[in-house]
């Protein structure tokens, strides 16, 4: 049931950390141009599943991923395909905030330098702050520390970041639960802008934000094994609507309506 | 194209910086080598019984290291009688009896800056203080004024690792010491210090190893350079092992030189049982801990 | 499963019990446990006792800990004092403005810039030499080597810290300079180049400890963030990690360069005992620490001025060292970028 358009699609990935399996078996495809959510409670391996998608996890030195993810029908973890290489092609945003205690300018400069963009930088940052929706608030103030600005300003930075070096795909690990409100808003107000020229995986955990931005919706759920950890599997994907409204698990009703526990 | 991340090129980069990491520190670790090596063959010859014994000379195949090891050996015995209470009252002092926290800050500033004056200028104090005001005490240049001096050397060292020791004793013993109306040296003497205790030790011989293989200090007080014999007194003129090395380094002869080089094996030797000691204890305060 | 339920419960008890033995018994004489519950006659401690022992011991240990503030005072008194004695005889700008150092000489001369030159030479060479490989080191210790590794190199790296100053004294003197003029020809038997390079390799480890701290301080999230960005290991470790933990880093040179120029027997050893002004690192030179062993060695009375040049000269070498560490410890401060 590969659909034509997926971008990312995975297939039976189980992903070990030393011995012990976080997650297994899950299959799901990401078409292109859409925003997918993925929900469920903590621990169930969302980011496990989200970092095997740029490679990150190649950094932890105990994790393991089986399985397989292709992207543009290319396998992810072929023996030619370069981790560095998929990195710029697929973007990160995280939790909390991280700009680099460098200036505004240079936080976003960065990607592009290190990935050999050869156009005008001056624009570049300036398109990039814009689609995040920043330029207006910190246009005067480029060379400041990217760490003075608010939380949500950082958040937003970051997505610039990400941004300026024009990747395909945006994974984002609950961007706004480390903002306010009406942070939290406008990331949702400019995921949904950005959602036309990219394909974005965002993790949440606020239900809300998931049927607000998303077209696609997986819930996660995990269980216990008998040697007494728990293990994360997909339970039900589907378009967010269905997932809200009609969705075909008992589980993820009572995820979605809150009477999980 | 907009973007040309040129992969290969940065790989390479990453290739040559990775090894440059190793070089460096490969290079830091052969230095060491290299000197222990040049150390071992240059002295290793010279060292005989009749070596350790016997006393200094003007002639390098007659002269000894035995009036410089027994200077050591009651430097060590007495810096450690000085400093060992003194810095372990200190740290106790500041760990669990100070009340006023602008006391206990002013002394972690003053250590840190302590810690950051070079010996040398620690010799001055001793040479004005304690050999010349305090004469009429130390006897002058004697072992005892080296003793002082290197006391207050590493007075900070022990300070600093006391307080640690203590700060790894749970907090739920001094409690239920004081639950049962116990004063503070009650509970600190009979539960805290015993514990704290090895890790103590270990603090403390790492500081007075590193006051045996002070040089700067003790020439500085004027610890005399040849000396035919050994104290037999604190306040007896001495020499030390590393003096007597610096001594036999600053002659022409080379006949001094493999004198000087059997020297630093013995002090490289006592500075390893030292050192083994403290590793030793380390490792039976890590177990009893856990 | 019962069984070991009562037994806990029973066990702290116990403990307490002995406990209470212990303490009370310490100070004073023992009592003998079982009389504790029955003889209520026992319970007398003597409060006023035990409290004037604790009065007595805490202004004991009190005291110890003045000695660390009374070290501070008597060195900045007794440098203090001596120099103002010397600075009597010898106007101050004759120390300042003088370009020759010879106050053992008939016609003395005290131009401190001479030692200072020498020492900012050697000092110079050390940190040429020390930063690089300390620099490197730390990033080899933090960032590439396994755990496995890492436990070997970093103890190795920590019994460099500990030789003894005048066994690197013998290393610079009668190794590296001899070594050194097969490739030089026209280097001295004393020299400041070879004295600063073993200075250098004596500071390493300082820097690469420090330094190490530093990077390790820095969170992953921020490397993270750069890897995310496509940015290989390299390009993460240059132009994120390092800036992150430059405030880090910079105290730790600073540091090192204050214990560069406090050394002492290296370049009493190796470099000589040359007072010439002038920055040529192949011949002999006289640093100010090695100024100091010199007058030393000889039997200098107190009260004569060779006696009040050691201060003058000490005071002069403790003003640069504590300005410098006092300038790192408000560098981290002032720079150190907050992460939470
Ligand atoms: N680096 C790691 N090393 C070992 N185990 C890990 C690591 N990262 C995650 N895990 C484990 O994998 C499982 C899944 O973690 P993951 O972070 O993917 O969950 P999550 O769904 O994102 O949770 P949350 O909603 O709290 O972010 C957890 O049991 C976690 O303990
Ligand atoms: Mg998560």
């Amino acid at each position: 049931m590969q659909s034509p358009t997926a971008v990312l699609s995975a297939r039976s990935v189980s992903v070990y950390y030393g011995s012990s399996l976080a997650v297994r078996q899950v299959s799901l495809d990401i078409p292109r141009g859409e925003i997918v959510a993925f929900i469920g409670p903590s621990g169930c391996g969302k980011s496990t599943i989200l970092r095997c998608f740029n490679r990150m996890n190649d950094l932890v030195a105990s994790a393991r991923v089986e399985g397989q993810i292709t992207y543009n029908d290319r396998d992810l973890y072929g023996p030619k395909v370069d981790a560095v290489a998929i990195r710029s092609r697929i973007g990160m945003v995280f939790q909390r905030p991280n700009p680099f205690p460098k200036s505004i300018y240079e936080n976003i400069a960065f990607g592009a330098r290190i990935n050999g963009y050869r156009g005008n930088m001056d624009e570049l940052v300036e398109g990039s702050l814009r689609r995040a929706a920043l330029w207006d608030e910190v246009k005067d103030k480029l060379r400041d520390s990217g760490l003075a600005l608010s939380g949500g300003q950082q958040q937003r930075l970051c997505i610039a970041r990400a941004v300026a070096i024009q990747p395909e795909v945006i994974l984002m690990d609950e961007p706004c639960s480390a903002l306010d409100p009406i942070s939290t808003l406008r990331i949702e107000e400019l995921i949904k802008e950005l959602s036309g020229d990219y394909t974005i995986v965002i993790v949440t955990h606020n239900m809300q934000q998931a049927s607000r931005v998303s077209d696609r919706t997986a819930f996660f759920n995990a269980e216990a094994t008998d040697a007494g950890s728990k293990v994360g599997y997909l339970v039900e994907y589907d378009r967010t609507e269905r997932i809200f409204h009609e969705p075909a698990q008992e589980a993820t009703r009572d995820y979605v309506t809150g009477r999980f526990g | 194209m907009l973007f040309n991340p040129q992969l290969e090129r940065r790989y390479l980069w990453d290739n040559l910086f990775a090894s440059a990491t190793w070089i460096a520190t490969g290079l830091a670790i052969l230095v060491l080598l290299v000197l222990l090596a040049d150390v071992l063959l240059d002295g290793s010859p010279r060292l005989s019984w009749q070596f350790i014994t016997s006393l200094p000379s003007r002639k390098p195949e007659l002269a000894g290291i035995a009036a410089a090891l027994g200077g050591s050996i009651w430097l060590l015995v007495l810096t450690a009688l000085i400093a060992f209470p003194i810095g372990v009252g200190a740290g106790l002092y500041l760990e669990e009896f100070s009340i006023e926290s602008w006391w206990s800050r002013l002394i972690e500033i003053n250590i840190s800056n302590l810690a950051g004056v070079p010996s040398i200028i620690y010799g001055l104090l001793g040479l004005q203080v304690f050999a010349r005001w305090m004469q009429p005490l130390t006897g002058g240049r004697s072992v005892l004024t080296g003793a002082l001096t290197l006391a207050l050397l590493v007075l900070p060292v022990i300070i600093v690792s006391t307080r640690e020791a203590l700060r790894t004793v749970p907090d739920g013993l001094r409690q239920a010491g004081f639950a049962l109306g116990a004063t503070r040296w009650q509970v600190v003497s009979a539960h805290v210090l015993p514990l704290a205790l090895p890790g103590i030790m270990t603090g403390t011989i790492l500081a007075l190893s590193r006051a045996i293989g002070e040089t700067a200090a003790l020439i500085t007080i004027g610890a005399l350079t040849f000396v035919p014999f050994i104290p037999n007194n604190p306040t007896s003129p001495f020499t030390a092992l590393p003096i007597q090395i610096y001594n036999w380094v600053s002659r022409p002869q080379q006949g001094f030189h493999v004198n000087a080089a059997a020297g630093i094996i013995i002090l490289m030797v006592v500075l390893m049982m030292m050192n083994a000691t403290a590793i030793l204890l380390r490792n039976r305060f890590q177990k009893t801990l856990t | 499963m019962l069984l070991d339920s009562v037994c806990l419960s029973q066990r702290p008890k116990l403990r307490f019990n002995s406990k209470i033995a212990e303490i009370l018994a310490s100070p004073r004489q023992s009592v003998p446990m079982e009389s504790f519950s029955q003889n209520p006659s026992l319970w007398q401690p003597n409060r006023q006792a035990s409290q004037q022992t604790d009065l007595l011991v805490r202004s004991i240990l009190g005291l110890f800990s003045f000695v660390s503030v009374a070290t501070t005072a008597g060195i900045v008194l007794t440098l203090f004092f001596e120099t103002v004695d010397f600075f009597r005889v010898i106007p101050i700008w004759r120390f300042f403005s003088e370009t020759r150092w010879t106050p053992l000489f008939a016609s003395a001369q005290f131009g401190i810039i001479v030692l200072i030159s020498a020492t900012v030479l050697t000092t110079s060479i050390a940190i040429a030499v020390a930063l690089p490989l300390g620099l490197l080191s730390a990033i080899c210790l933090s960032e590439y080597a396994s755990p496995k590794v890492r436990q070997i190199l970093k103890p190795a790296l920590e019994v460099l810290a500990g030789v003894p100053t005048v066994v690197y004294g013998y290393f610079a003197l009668l190794f590296v300079t001899p070594l050194l003029q097969k490739i030089i020809p026209g280097l001295q038997g004393f020299n400041a180049l070879s004295a600063g390079m073993v200075l250098g390799i004596a500071i390493t480890p300082l820097i690469a400890s420090l330094s190490e701290d530093a990077i390790y301080a820095v969170p992953r999230s921020l490397r993270d963030g750069s890897y995310a960005l496509g940015a290989t290991k390299r390009e993460t470790i240059v132009s994120v990690v390092l800036p992150a933990a430059l405030s880090g880093i910079v105290a730790s040179v600073i540091l090192a360069v204050s214990r560069a120029i406090g050394e002492t027997m290296i370049v009493a050893i190796a470099a000589g005992q040359n007072a010439t002004l002038g920055l040529n690192p192949l011949v002999s030179t006289m640093t100010m620490t090695a100024y100091i062993v010199q007058v030393s060695l000889g039997d200098t009375p107190a009260g004569s001025i060779a006696y009040q040049t050691l201060f003058a000269v000490g005071t002069t070498l403790f003003v640069m060292t504590l300005g410098l560490n006092v300038f790192s410890f408000w560098f981290v401060r002032r720079f150190r970028e907050k992460y939470d």
